[in-house]
Protein backbone atom coordinates (compact mmCIF):
# COMPACT_ATOMS: atom_id res chain seq x y z
CA UNK A 1 0.00 0.00 0.00
CA UNK A 2 1.33 3.49 -0.79
CA UNK A 3 1.58 6.13 2.05
CA UNK A 4 -1.43 8.69 2.26
CA UNK A 5 -0.24 11.80 0.55
CA UNK A 6 2.00 14.66 1.71
CA UNK A 7 4.40 16.88 0.52
CA UNK A 8 8.12 16.41 0.58
CA UNK A 9 10.68 18.65 1.38
CA UNK A 10 14.31 18.14 0.57
CA UNK A 11 16.24 20.11 3.17
CA UNK A 12 20.24 21.40 2.87
CA UNK A 13 20.81 22.82 5.95
CA UNK A 14 19.87 21.96 9.31
CA UNK A 15 18.24 26.25 9.03
CA UNK A 16 16.20 25.02 6.17
CA UNK A 17 15.03 21.80 7.62
CA UNK A 18 13.89 23.64 10.79
CA UNK A 19 12.18 26.46 8.82
CA UNK A 20 10.25 23.94 7.66
CA UNK A 21 9.41 22.09 10.93
CA UNK A 22 8.07 25.16 12.46
CA UNK A 23 6.04 26.18 9.30
CA UNK A 24 4.31 22.49 9.31
CA UNK A 25 3.76 22.20 13.49
CA UNK A 26 2.64 18.65 14.41
CA UNK A 27 2.01 17.67 10.57
CA UNK A 28 5.71 17.51 9.92
CA UNK A 29 7.99 14.58 9.91
CA UNK A 30 11.55 14.04 9.72
CA UNK A 31 12.52 11.53 7.56
CA UNK A 32 16.09 10.52 7.67
CA UNK A 33 16.78 6.36 6.73
CA UNK A 34 13.25 5.67 6.84
CA UNK A 35 13.35 2.24 7.53
CA UNK A 36 10.78 2.54 10.52
CA UNK A 37 8.91 5.70 9.20
CA UNK A 38 7.80 5.08 5.43
CA UNK A 39 6.40 1.64 6.89
CA UNK A 40 4.55 3.06 9.10
CA UNK A 41 3.06 5.18 6.70
CA UNK A 42 2.65 2.30 4.36
CA UNK A 43 0.27 1.05 6.77
CA UNK A 44 -1.19 4.56 7.62
CA UNK A 45 0.14 4.36 11.18
CA UNK A 46 1.80 7.26 10.44
CA UNK A 47 0.34 10.15 8.00
CA UNK A 48 2.64 13.58 8.60
CA UNK A 49 1.25 16.09 5.59
CA UNK A 50 5.18 17.47 5.65
CA UNK A 51 8.17 15.03 5.02
CA UNK A 52 11.08 17.26 6.02
CA UNK A 53 14.27 14.52 4.12
CA UNK A 54 17.24 15.52 6.24
CA UNK A 55 19.27 12.99 3.79
CA UNK A 56 20.67 15.52 1.93
CA UNK A 57 22.10 17.65 4.49
CA UNK A 58 25.92 16.49 4.27
CA UNK A 59 26.92 18.06 7.84
CA UNK A 60 25.44 15.62 9.60
CA UNK A 61 26.72 12.67 8.37
CA UNK A 62 29.69 11.62 11.02
CA UNK A 63 31.28 9.80 13.78
CA UNK A 64 33.78 11.05 15.41
CA UNK A 65 35.68 11.14 19.35
CA UNK A 66 35.60 14.86 20.39
CA UNK A 67 35.60 16.46 23.41
CA UNK A 68 35.19 12.83 25.70
CA UNK A 69 32.01 11.54 23.49
CA UNK A 70 31.46 9.75 20.56
CA UNK A 71 29.50 12.03 18.52
CA UNK A 72 26.97 10.57 15.81
CA UNK A 73 25.26 13.12 13.30
CA UNK A 74 21.43 12.75 12.44
CA UNK A 75 22.22 11.08 9.10
CA UNK A 76 25.34 8.61 9.93
CA UNK A 77 23.69 4.86 9.24
CA UNK A 78 23.93 1.86 11.36
CA UNK A 79 26.15 0.34 8.53
CA UNK A 80 29.01 2.81 9.53
CA UNK A 81 28.98 1.91 12.86
CA UNK A 82 29.28 -1.48 11.99
CA UNK A 83 32.03 -1.31 10.00
CA UNK A 84 34.00 1.40 11.71
CA UNK A 85 37.72 0.74 12.99
CA UNK A 86 37.25 3.61 15.71
CA UNK A 87 34.57 1.43 18.04
CA UNK A 88 37.17 -0.17 20.12
CA UNK A 89 36.24 -2.64 23.25
CA UNK A 90 35.45 0.67 24.84
CA UNK A 91 32.37 1.22 23.00
CA UNK A 92 31.61 -2.61 22.46
CA UNK A 93 27.95 -2.01 23.26
CA UNK A 94 27.41 0.18 20.23
CA UNK A 95 29.66 -1.87 18.14
CA UNK A 96 27.58 -4.93 19.32
CA UNK A 97 24.31 -3.20 18.52
CA UNK A 98 24.88 -1.86 15.42
CA UNK A 99 25.33 -5.56 14.02
CA UNK A 100 21.80 -6.89 14.90
CA UNK A 101 19.58 -3.68 14.23
CA UNK A 102 17.36 -5.46 11.70
CA UNK A 103 18.81 -6.64 8.77
CA UNK A 104 22.16 -5.89 6.88
CA UNK A 105 20.27 -4.25 3.92
CA UNK A 106 18.23 -2.12 6.55
CA UNK A 107 21.34 -0.95 8.43
CA UNK A 108 22.63 0.05 5.40
CA UNK A 109 20.19 3.12 5.14
CA UNK A 110 18.47 3.43 9.20
CA UNK A 111 20.26 5.39 11.16
CA UNK A 112 20.91 5.43 15.20
CA UNK A 113 19.31 9.00 15.60
CA UNK A 114 16.57 8.03 13.92
CA UNK A 115 15.81 5.04 15.55
CA UNK A 116 16.10 7.20 18.78
CA UNK A 117 13.78 9.80 18.11
CA UNK A 118 11.48 6.88 16.59
CA UNK A 119 11.78 5.17 19.95
CA UNK A 120 10.11 1.86 19.51
CA UNK A 121 9.77 -0.24 22.57
CA UNK A 122 10.94 -2.93 21.19
CA UNK A 123 13.77 -0.47 19.15
CA UNK A 124 17.32 -1.33 20.15
CA UNK A 125 19.44 1.69 20.00
CA UNK A 126 17.24 3.35 22.78
CA UNK A 127 18.35 0.29 25.09
CA UNK A 128 22.34 1.09 24.42
CA UNK A 129 22.00 4.64 24.57
CA UNK A 130 20.59 4.35 28.11
CA UNK A 131 22.84 1.47 29.19
CA UNK A 132 25.78 3.80 27.68
CA UNK A 133 24.23 7.15 29.15
CA UNK A 134 23.72 8.70 26.00
CA UNK A 135 23.17 12.32 25.32
CA UNK A 136 20.74 13.59 22.18
CA UNK A 137 21.46 17.17 21.14
CA UNK A 138 18.15 18.32 19.95
CA UNK A 139 18.04 21.52 17.74
CA UNK A 140 15.06 24.44 17.48
CA UNK A 141 15.33 27.41 15.82
CA UNK A 142 16.30 29.10 19.21
CA UNK A 143 19.24 27.14 19.65
CA UNK A 144 20.34 23.25 20.78
CA UNK A 145 19.72 21.31 23.90
CA UNK A 146 21.32 18.64 25.24
CA UNK A 147 19.04 15.90 26.29
CA UNK A 148 19.57 12.98 28.67
CA UNK A 149 18.46 9.70 27.32
CA UNK A 150 16.62 9.34 30.34
CA UNK A 151 14.50 12.30 29.59
CA UNK A 152 14.63 12.45 25.80
CA UNK A 153 13.17 8.65 25.49
CA UNK A 154 9.42 9.68 27.09
CA UNK A 155 7.21 6.98 26.35
CA UNK A 156 5.97 4.67 23.58
CA UNK A 157 7.02 6.47 20.34
CA UNK A 158 7.47 9.55 21.95
CA UNK A 159 10.46 11.57 23.25
CA UNK A 160 11.32 14.94 24.27
CA UNK A 161 11.71 16.36 20.41
CA UNK A 162 9.24 18.90 20.32
CA UNK A 163 7.09 20.30 18.24
CA UNK A 164 9.49 22.67 15.29
CA UNK A 165 12.19 20.94 16.66
CA UNK A 166 14.26 18.14 15.38
CA UNK A 167 17.54 16.03 17.08
CA UNK A 168 20.77 16.48 15.08
CA UNK A 169 23.10 14.57 17.09
CA UNK A 170 23.60 11.70 20.06
CA UNK A 171 26.77 11.70 21.97
CA UNK A 172 28.13 8.70 23.89
CA UNK A 173 30.41 9.63 26.70
CA UNK A 174 33.62 8.12 26.13
CA UNK A 175 34.42 5.44 29.36
CA UNK A 176 37.76 5.02 29.99
CA UNK A 177 40.16 2.60 29.44
CA UNK A 178 38.97 -1.07 31.37
CA UNK A 179 34.98 -0.52 29.80
CA UNK A 180 34.02 -3.22 27.82
CA UNK A 181 29.98 -3.79 27.15
CA UNK A 182 27.59 -6.70 24.80
CA UNK A 183 23.71 -6.40 23.70
CA UNK A 184 21.68 -9.28 23.88
CA UNK A 185 18.69 -10.12 21.83
CA UNK A 186 16.15 -12.63 21.00
CA UNK A 187 14.40 -12.28 18.02
CA UNK A 188 12.35 -14.99 15.55
CA UNK A 189 13.92 -14.18 12.86
CA UNK A 190 16.55 -11.21 11.48
CA UNK A 191 14.57 -8.50 10.88
CA UNK A 192 11.98 -9.05 13.14
CA UNK A 193 11.21 -6.73 15.99
CA UNK A 194 13.29 -7.90 19.13
CA UNK A 195 11.35 -10.58 21.59
CA UNK A 196 13.17 -9.53 24.02
CA UNK A 197 17.20 -7.60 24.61
CA UNK A 198 19.13 -6.36 26.95
CA UNK A 199 22.40 -3.85 26.74
CA UNK A 200 25.06 -3.92 29.71
CA UNK A 201 28.46 -1.60 29.93
CA UNK A 202 30.48 -2.24 32.31
CA UNK A 203 33.60 -0.26 33.63
CA UNK A 204 36.05 -1.66 36.13
CA UNK A 205 38.32 0.16 38.74
CA UNK A 206 41.86 -0.69 39.50
CA UNK A 207 41.21 -2.85 41.98
CA UNK A 208 38.85 -4.74 39.86
CA UNK A 209 35.49 -3.71 41.35
CA UNK A 210 33.25 -2.14 39.39
CA UNK A 211 33.11 1.11 39.09
CA UNK A 212 30.30 1.95 36.41
CA UNK A 213 27.52 0.07 35.16
CA UNK A 214 25.03 0.79 32.84
CA UNK A 215 22.08 -1.85 32.26
CA UNK A 216 18.54 -1.48 30.41
CA UNK A 217 16.59 -3.64 28.70
CA UNK A 218 14.14 -3.44 25.74
CA UNK A 219 11.22 -4.93 24.02
CA UNK A 220 9.76 -5.72 27.62
CA UNK A 221 7.44 -2.68 28.64
CA UNK A 222 6.57 0.76 27.33
CA UNK A 223 9.88 1.79 26.28
CA UNK A 224 13.19 0.96 26.68
CA UNK A 225 13.78 0.22 30.82
CA UNK A 226 16.70 1.19 33.01
CA UNK A 227 17.33 -1.45 35.74
CA UNK A 228 18.88 0.94 37.86
CA UNK A 229 18.31 -1.39 40.98
CA UNK A 230 20.96 -3.77 39.37
CA UNK A 231 23.32 -0.80 38.36
CA UNK A 232 23.34 0.36 42.00
CA UNK A 233 23.96 -3.39 42.94
CA UNK A 234 26.82 -3.80 40.58
CA UNK A 235 28.38 -0.37 41.46
CA UNK A 236 31.85 -0.82 43.97
CA UNK A 237 30.85 -4.27 44.08
CA UNK A 238 33.38 -6.88 42.52
CA UNK A 239 32.00 -9.19 39.74
CA UNK A 240 30.76 -12.47 41.24
CA UNK A 241 28.05 -15.34 40.28
CA UNK A 242 25.63 -14.61 43.38
CA UNK A 243 26.08 -10.46 42.21
CA UNK A 244 24.78 -11.41 38.58
CA UNK A 245 21.99 -13.71 40.01
CA UNK A 246 20.90 -10.46 41.84
CA UNK A 247 20.92 -8.33 39.16
CA UNK A 248 18.69 -10.84 36.43
CA UNK A 249 15.94 -10.58 39.43
CA UNK A 250 16.26 -7.29 39.39
CA UNK A 251 15.73 -6.98 35.74
CA UNK A 252 13.12 -9.54 36.34
CA UNK A 253 11.30 -7.17 38.49
CA UNK A 254 11.68 -4.38 36.16
CA UNK A 255 10.23 -5.90 33.39
CA UNK A 256 6.58 -4.93 32.01
CA UNK A 257 6.13 -6.86 28.82
CA UNK A 258 2.83 -7.35 26.82
CA UNK A 259 2.15 -10.96 25.89
CA UNK A 260 2.12 -11.54 22.16
CA UNK A 261 2.90 -13.92 19.64
CA UNK A 262 6.47 -13.97 20.50
CA UNK A 263 6.05 -14.81 23.80
CA UNK A 264 4.09 -14.37 27.02
CA UNK A 265 4.60 -12.40 29.94
CA UNK A 266 6.37 -15.47 32.00
CA UNK A 267 8.85 -15.88 28.76
CA UNK A 268 9.62 -12.55 28.61
CA UNK A 269 9.43 -11.67 31.81
CA UNK A 270 12.52 -14.88 32.20
CA UNK A 271 13.88 -13.06 29.21
CA UNK A 272 15.28 -10.10 31.00
CA UNK A 273 16.56 -12.17 33.05
CA UNK A 274 18.55 -14.31 31.32
CA UNK A 275 19.37 -11.88 28.54
CA UNK A 276 20.88 -9.28 31.58
CA UNK A 277 22.81 -12.00 32.68
CA UNK A 278 24.42 -13.21 29.27
CA UNK A 279 24.87 -9.33 28.82
CA UNK A 280 27.19 -9.28 31.87
CA UNK A 281 29.14 -12.66 31.93
CA UNK A 282 29.85 -11.21 28.28
CA UNK A 283 31.19 -8.01 29.32
CA UNK A 284 33.19 -9.30 32.58
CA UNK A 285 34.53 -11.91 30.13
CA UNK A 286 35.27 -9.45 27.72
CA UNK A 287 36.90 -7.89 30.95
CA UNK A 288 39.30 -10.83 31.43
CA UNK A 289 37.15 -11.66 34.70
CA UNK A 290 35.86 -15.19 33.93
CA UNK A 291 34.48 -17.86 36.38
CA UNK A 292 31.33 -16.51 36.18
CA UNK A 293 29.01 -18.87 34.45
CA UNK B 1 7.76 16.65 -7.99
CA UNK B 2 10.42 16.62 -11.04
CA UNK B 3 13.24 14.64 -10.20
CA UNK B 4 16.41 13.09 -11.96
CA UNK B 5 17.36 9.79 -11.56
CA UNK B 6 20.60 8.21 -13.93
CA UNK B 7 19.17 3.86 -13.60
CA UNK B 8 21.99 1.85 -15.05
CA UNK B 9 23.61 4.51 -16.49
CA UNK B 10 20.66 5.90 -18.34
CA UNK B 11 19.41 9.41 -17.13
CA UNK B 12 15.36 9.59 -16.79
CA UNK B 13 13.58 12.72 -15.81
CA UNK B 14 10.24 12.34 -14.39
CA UNK B 15 7.17 14.43 -12.43
CA UNK B 16 6.31 11.81 -9.40
CA UNK B 17 4.25 12.08 -6.67
CA UNK B 18 6.43 12.33 -3.13
CA UNK B 19 4.52 8.84 -2.30
CA UNK B 20 6.13 7.21 -4.73
CA UNK B 21 7.95 4.35 -4.02
CA UNK B 22 11.15 3.66 -5.54
CA UNK B 23 10.05 0.16 -6.41
CA UNK B 24 7.00 0.89 -8.28
CA UNK B 25 9.23 4.19 -9.75
CA UNK B 26 11.32 1.24 -11.58
CA UNK B 27 8.84 -0.92 -12.27
CA UNK B 28 5.92 1.05 -13.70
CA UNK B 29 7.29 4.30 -14.43
CA UNK B 30 10.49 3.01 -16.00
CA UNK B 31 9.22 -0.60 -17.03
CA UNK B 32 12.19 -2.03 -14.94
CA UNK B 33 10.38 -4.94 -13.97
CA UNK B 34 13.58 -7.09 -13.02
CA UNK B 35 13.09 -5.66 -9.58
CA UNK B 36 10.91 -7.29 -7.34
CA UNK B 37 8.21 -6.65 -4.84
CA UNK B 38 7.68 -9.06 -2.32
CA UNK B 39 6.38 -8.06 1.24
CA UNK B 40 6.75 -4.46 0.26
CA UNK B 41 7.41 -3.47 4.08
CA UNK B 42 11.17 -3.85 4.30
CA UNK B 43 11.26 -7.69 5.16
CA UNK B 44 11.96 -9.89 2.19
CA UNK B 45 14.39 -7.77 -0.07
CA UNK B 46 13.01 -8.98 -3.24
CA UNK B 47 13.17 -5.16 -3.68
CA UNK B 48 17.23 -5.02 -3.20
CA UNK B 49 19.06 -2.53 -5.51
CA UNK B 50 22.11 -0.28 -4.96
CA UNK B 51 22.16 3.50 -4.45
CA UNK B 52 25.05 5.38 -5.97
CA UNK B 53 26.66 2.02 -6.42
CA UNK B 54 28.19 1.11 -2.74
CA UNK B 55 24.68 0.53 -0.84
CA UNK B 56 22.60 -2.04 -0.71
CA UNK B 57 18.63 -0.45 -0.28
CA UNK B 58 15.14 -1.87 -0.47
CA UNK B 59 13.62 0.10 -2.89
CA UNK B 60 9.88 -0.41 -1.20
CA UNK B 61 11.13 1.38 1.91
CA UNK B 62 12.24 4.40 -0.14
CA UNK B 63 10.58 7.24 -1.88
CA UNK B 64 12.01 8.20 -5.52
CA UNK B 65 12.16 11.41 -4.49
CA UNK B 66 15.14 10.49 -2.24
CA UNK B 67 16.84 8.96 -5.49
CA UNK B 68 16.60 12.69 -7.33
CA UNK B 69 19.94 13.42 -8.45
CA UNK B 70 21.71 9.54 -7.22
CA UNK B 71 22.97 6.88 -9.23
CA UNK B 72 20.20 3.47 -8.70
CA UNK B 73 21.68 -0.01 -10.63
CA UNK B 74 18.69 -3.12 -10.89
CA UNK B 75 19.42 -6.05 -11.41
CA UNK B 76 19.18 -4.96 -15.23
CA UNK B 77 21.95 -3.25 -14.94
CA UNK B 78 24.24 -6.17 -14.57
CA UNK B 79 25.30 -7.72 -17.92
CA UNK B 80 27.30 -5.69 -20.04
CA UNK B 81 27.21 -6.34 -23.68
CA UNK B 82 25.06 -9.58 -23.40
CA UNK B 83 27.42 -11.07 -21.01
CA UNK B 84 26.25 -12.36 -17.50
CA UNK B 85 27.98 -10.42 -14.71
CA UNK B 86 30.11 -13.25 -12.72
CA UNK B 87 27.25 -13.21 -9.83
CA UNK B 88 24.67 -14.10 -12.31
CA UNK B 89 26.50 -16.58 -14.00
CA UNK B 90 27.27 -17.79 -10.98
CA UNK B 91 23.63 -17.99 -9.96
CA UNK B 92 23.20 -20.33 -13.17
CA UNK B 93 25.88 -22.41 -12.17
CA UNK B 94 25.35 -23.33 -8.98
CA UNK B 95 21.55 -23.42 -9.75
CA UNK B 96 21.50 -20.47 -6.72
CA UNK B 97 17.45 -20.12 -7.89
CA UNK B 98 14.35 -22.32 -8.49
CA UNK B 99 11.38 -20.15 -8.65
CA UNK B 100 13.51 -16.81 -9.48
CA UNK B 101 11.41 -14.49 -7.10
CA UNK B 102 14.31 -13.18 -4.69
CA UNK B 103 17.14 -13.85 -6.94
CA UNK B 104 17.17 -9.91 -8.22
CA UNK B 105 17.40 -8.96 -4.36
CA UNK B 106 20.04 -11.70 -3.77
CA UNK B 107 21.88 -10.42 -6.60
CA UNK B 108 22.27 -6.84 -5.68
CA UNK B 109 22.57 -7.43 -2.22
CA UNK B 110 25.73 -9.54 -3.09
CA UNK B 111 27.03 -7.19 -5.73
CA UNK B 112 27.05 -4.23 -3.38
CA UNK B 113 28.43 -6.69 -0.26
CA UNK B 114 31.41 -7.82 -2.49
CA UNK B 115 32.62 -4.09 -3.15
CA UNK B 116 32.90 -3.43 0.76
CA UNK B 117 33.71 -7.12 1.47
CA UNK B 118 35.65 -8.71 -1.88
CA UNK B 119 36.79 -12.20 -0.18
CA UNK B 120 34.08 -12.82 2.15
CA UNK B 121 33.77 -15.43 3.92
CA UNK B 122 30.75 -17.78 4.03
CA UNK B 123 29.52 -16.98 7.53
CA UNK B 124 29.99 -13.05 6.01
CA UNK B 125 27.94 -14.50 2.71
CA UNK B 126 25.19 -15.78 5.12
CA UNK B 127 25.05 -12.85 7.51
CA UNK B 128 25.13 -10.33 4.45
CA UNK B 129 22.11 -12.12 2.71
CA UNK B 130 20.30 -12.47 6.01
CA UNK B 131 17.64 -9.74 4.81
CA UNK B 132 16.88 -11.56 1.94
CA UNK B 133 14.18 -14.39 2.30
CA UNK B 134 14.11 -17.67 -0.33
CA UNK B 135 11.78 -20.14 0.26
CA UNK B 136 13.16 -22.49 -2.74
CA UNK B 137 16.96 -23.13 -2.32
CA UNK B 138 17.48 -23.36 1.41
CA UNK B 139 20.06 -20.95 0.47
CA UNK B 140 23.13 -23.28 0.38
CA UNK B 141 23.38 -22.63 -3.77
CA UNK B 142 22.72 -18.84 -3.26
CA UNK B 143 25.75 -18.92 -0.93
CA UNK B 144 27.71 -21.55 -3.45
CA UNK B 145 27.40 -18.93 -6.07
CA UNK B 146 28.36 -16.01 -4.28
CA UNK B 147 31.56 -17.69 -3.65
CA UNK B 148 31.64 -18.50 -6.78
CA UNK B 149 31.66 -14.93 -8.49
CA UNK B 150 33.88 -13.62 -5.41
CA UNK B 151 36.74 -16.16 -6.38
CA UNK B 152 36.16 -14.86 -9.84
CA UNK B 153 35.97 -11.16 -9.52
CA UNK B 154 39.46 -11.29 -7.22
CA UNK B 155 40.95 -14.11 -9.88
CA UNK B 156 43.85 -12.75 -12.13
CA UNK B 157 42.39 -11.78 -15.33
CA UNK B 158 44.23 -14.82 -16.76
CA UNK B 159 42.92 -17.20 -14.05
CA UNK B 160 39.19 -15.57 -14.54
CA UNK B 161 39.66 -16.65 -18.00
CA UNK B 162 40.30 -20.23 -17.49
CA UNK B 163 37.25 -20.44 -14.58
CA UNK B 164 34.86 -19.11 -17.14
Amino acid sequence: MFPAQFDYRPASSVDEALEALVRYGDDARVLAGGQSLIPAMRFRLARPAMLVDINPIAELDYLRESGGQLQIGATTRDYLLETSTMLGDRYRLIADTAAVVADPVVRQMGTVVGSLCHNDPAGDWPVTALASRAQVVVRGKDGARTVSIDDFIVDSYTTAVGTGEMAVEVRFPTPSARTSGSYQKIERKVGDFATAAAGVQITLAPDGTIADAGIAIGALGPKALRVSAAEKLLKGAKPSKALIEQAMREAQTVADPNPDNRGSVEYKRAMAGVLVGRALRQTLERLGVGGLA
Amino acid sequence: MKINVTVNGTRYDRDVEPRMLLAYFLREELGLTGTHVGCDSSSCGCCVVALDGDRAVKSCTMFAVQANGHEITTVEGLEEGGKLHPLQQAFWDQHGLQCGYCTPGMLMTAYVMLKHKPKPSEAEIREAISGNLCRCTGYQNIVKAVQQAANELTAEPAAAAVGS
